[in-house]
């Protein structure tokens, strides 16, 4: 196998990033194209063109928070059982390519719902795949480097999206079908660029497991999992989500809701960029610790949010610190989660620690929500940041040993 | 092998990007068609509409006019339209201005909530953080109100709701409305998932507009100087009061999942809820009154992309929706 115990010479020249990693990146960039194209279009198609009020795709929306959640965990299972991550993937991928096709013939809000769900179920189908994916193809020692690439090349599609729809319709303003045209067309090449030229590598088989020791749910309940997973969840119950930070942000009566939009920019910018970084340095520190001090970026953003009087300066700190945070955590913690149990199953064990994130994150909004009433935006900020100082320097005693014992799995 | 998948990779880019073109270009092309085979609007002079009875609303017809603040006057709605140079996506207009909600498409796309004076030109500008909703001007045209779609993505979750808010024009800033005290059955309520959209103005202090919680929409009447929020009615969404104060209209959710919209009429005096059936077509829309009697509301035409017609229909059970002005959007009724 490709897994090399750790102590690689870190002075030497690195190995090149896999091509499998490129190019599951590049699949990630065209699907990102794709799906962020269409969602920047959506509000304006269902107003302006439907007719319809987009807070009502808003409560449909809504009810599909927890389905990608469990969606996660079925594709690492059936990834890790079938041994077939890549085809797992591309069912995931497959599916939001068809819902491009169907979004072409909808026009009702039910018709609409039903499209973004199955793109939502495709999304959750193929992460954990393309993760145990990407852990597979590299070296331990690279693995944090890999997914700070891949998280990159996928921003990159994000940002690229909007712009290209946009572009479209400034062109054509009422081109609202063309910008989902060109958004199946990227949707098909990121597909055939996964069936087409993504290996099958079958971990499993490749390890030449014996018969009897099939998939088993008895190896993701690894303890070293679990205490990533204790240590996730507690982190993520205590990560308000951004989207609350801007409009904390907005609060404050100095700043212009102008440029509201540009706060999910920067924040994007801040992540592509140092997303690849971030995840380099990760693999000489440990990829555990990073995860922590993502979350002190976090609590830099927070305290620039709550403590800050406003000015550009600190919303413009506030995003870059936030960039931080998405970067030293989102690929990071795949990357650590694929190392702490067997390769038979790693993908079951990442859906499983970002679908402990996801739900710890979604429980964290539900109750800043209610923190947000009761005491108001800043003193909500002050709690939970003051948790979070709490937090950090705990997390850290905990997660000792857990970079070490990843590098030898 | 490998090569052959190259090969395959290729064929299938090739097609995927040439269909792609030739399909953007066609486009482009029934576009530049529908513009230039678009029949000229008539058209008149501002000043010529400007001080008699009158309708303001947003142009929907194909062409450069289009998005546009346009005027008729209200005894002859199928003559010549008065335009401005002003794009709004929502306006509302009193004797002594308008207020306009405008989509600033680009790269970033922006937003912004314009204050327009008696000759409809841009007197003021104020950002907001989402998609232009609704807007609304007070009986005398002093207050304003807007609400916004806000939507939010990080990586790990999506989000959208409303944010609406009143302002004296030219003054006083009340904020957000969610920060209002809101109240169900006598109780202050401090729910997480409140929502409040579609203002509408009795007088300077009094108002109504929805407060969503846990999935119901309440028609809650509201008070400036008290900064409250008093639940009236359940099952309501955007109302639109009636000139003469009396009863207010709304559009009701009648299907399971949210897609369908009747407009329903509340009695004030005596709680007594009609459902406007007549219509049969959804409405999504803040309706407007054009009289104690009729409400107008807007429809997409089904086979005009982005062309919008104004609908009348009398506050009955079982009145016939009847033409008022077509391609327009968005009417403000001045008598």
């Amino acid at each position: 196998m490709s897994d090399r115990p750790g102590g690689k010479d870190r002075t030497g020249t690195r190995d090149p990033i896999p091509r499998v990693v490129i190019t599951l990146g590049f699949v990630s960039l065209l699907t990102d194209i794709s799906s962020e194209s269409v969602s920047a279009i959506l509000p304006l198609y269902l107003t302006a063109v439907l007719g319809l009020s987009t807070i009502a795709y808003g409560f449909v929306d809504g009810l599909y928070q927890g389905v990608s959640a469990l969606v996660r965990i079925a594709g690492g299972w059936a990834s890790d059982r079938s041994d077939h991550p890549k085809w797992v993937a591309a069912i995931g991928y497959g599916l939001s390519c068809v819902a491009r096709v169907v979004l072409l013939f909808a026009s009702g809000l039910g018709a609409i719902s039903a499209v973004v769900t199955a793109d939502r179920i495709g999304k959750g189908l193929r992460t954990a795949p393309r993760d145990a994916m990407i852990s597979a193809a590299t070296p331990t020692a690279d693995l944090g480097r890999a997914f700070g690439v891949h998280r990159t090349l996928d921003t990159v599609g994000a940002a690229l999206g909007p712009l290209i729809a946009f572009s479209i319709l400034w062109v054509i303003p009422d081109g609202y079908v063309t910008v989902m045209i060109v958004s199946l067309a990227f949707a098909v090449l990121g597909v055939a660029l996964l069936g087409l030229l993504v290996p099958d590598e079958r971990p499993r088989e490749k390890l030449e497991v014996a018969p009897g020791r099939e998939f088993r749910w008895r190896d993701v309940a690894e303890p070293r999992l679990n205490r990533l997973l204790v240590i996730a969840g507690l982190l993520g119950i205590l990560t308000v989500g951004d989207g609350f930070l801007y409009l904390a942000l907005i609060d404050q009566q100095d700043f212009d809701a102008t440029w509201f939009p540009l706060l999910y920019v920067g924040t994007n910018t801040a992540f592509l960029v140092l997303a690849t970084p971030l995840g380099a340095l990760a693999d000489r520190i440990g990829r555990a610790r990073m995860l922590v001090f993502g979350h002190a970026a976090l609590l830099g953003a927070y305290a620039c949010v709550a403590l800050a009087s406003g000015g550009a300066l600190f919303t413009v700190l506030t995003l870059v610190l936030l960039g931080t945070f998405y970067a030293a955590t989102d690929g990071v913690i795949a990357a650590l989660a694929g190392r702490l149990v067997a390769p038979t199953v790693r993908a079951s064990g990442i859906a499983t620690a970002q679908t402990v994130v996801a739900l710890a994150r979604l429980l964290a909004s539900f109750g800043f929500g209610v923190l947000w009433y009761a005491v108001g935006p800043r003193t909500a900020l002050l709690i939970v940041g003051g948790a979070l100082l709490v937090a950090v320097p705990l997390a850290l005693q905990l997660m000792r040993g857990l970079d070490a014992s990843a590098d030898t799995a | 092998m490998t090569s052959r998948r190259i090969i395959a990779f290729v064929v299938v880019a090739v097609l995927a990007i040439g269909g792609t073109v030739a399909f953007v270009l066609r486009d482009y092309d029934r576009y530049r068609d529908r513009i230039d085979s678009a029949p000229p609007v008539p058209r008149t002079s501002l000043g010529a509409v400007v001080d008699g009875p009158r309708v303001v609303f947003r142009n929907t017809a194909i062409g450069n006019d289009y998005g546009l603040v346009a005027v008729v006057p209200l005894d002859d709605l199928t003559g010549p339209r008065a335009f401005t140079d002003v794009s709004c996506d929502r306006i509302d207009a009193s004797p002594t201005g308008a207020s306009c909600l405008v989509t600033k498409r680009g790269v970033v796309t922006r937003y912004a909530w314009l204050d327009l004076g008696p000759d409809l030109t841009v007197e003021d500008e104020h950002g907001i953080a989402g998609l232009p909703s609704r807007t609304r001007l007070s009986p005398d045209g002093s207050l304003t109100a807007s609400t916004v779609f806000v939507s939010g993505h990080s990586y790990m979750q999506a989000g959208f709701s409303t944010a609406t808010r009143i302002r004296e024009v030219g003054g006083t800033d009340y904020g957000n409305l969610e920060r209002f005290d809101f109240r169900l059955d006598g109780e202050r309520i401090a729910s997480v998932d409140r929502n409040v959209w579609g203002v509408t103005f009795a007088d300077d202090t009094t108002f109504y507009a929805t407060v969503a919680t846990g999935g119901t929409p309440y028609l809650v009447k509201g008070n400036l100087t008290e900064r409250t929020l008093t639940a009236i009615h359940a099952g309501a969404e955007c109302p639109a009061l009636s000139p003469d104060g009396t009863h207010i209209a709304y559009k009701k959710n009648v299907s399971d999942d949210a897609t369908h919209w009747t407009i329903a009429v509340l009695d004030l005096a005596t709680d007594k809820e009609v459902l406007l059936d007549g219509e049969t077509a959804s409405v999504d829309d803040q309706v407007q009154w054009l009289d104690d009697d009729t409400v107008l509301y807007g429809l997409p035409r089904a086979d005009e992309a982005g062309v919008t017609d104004v609908w009348q229909l009398e506050a009955t059970a079982d009145a016939t929706p009847q033409m008022f002005l077509e391609q327009a959007w968005s009417p403000a009724v001045i008598h």
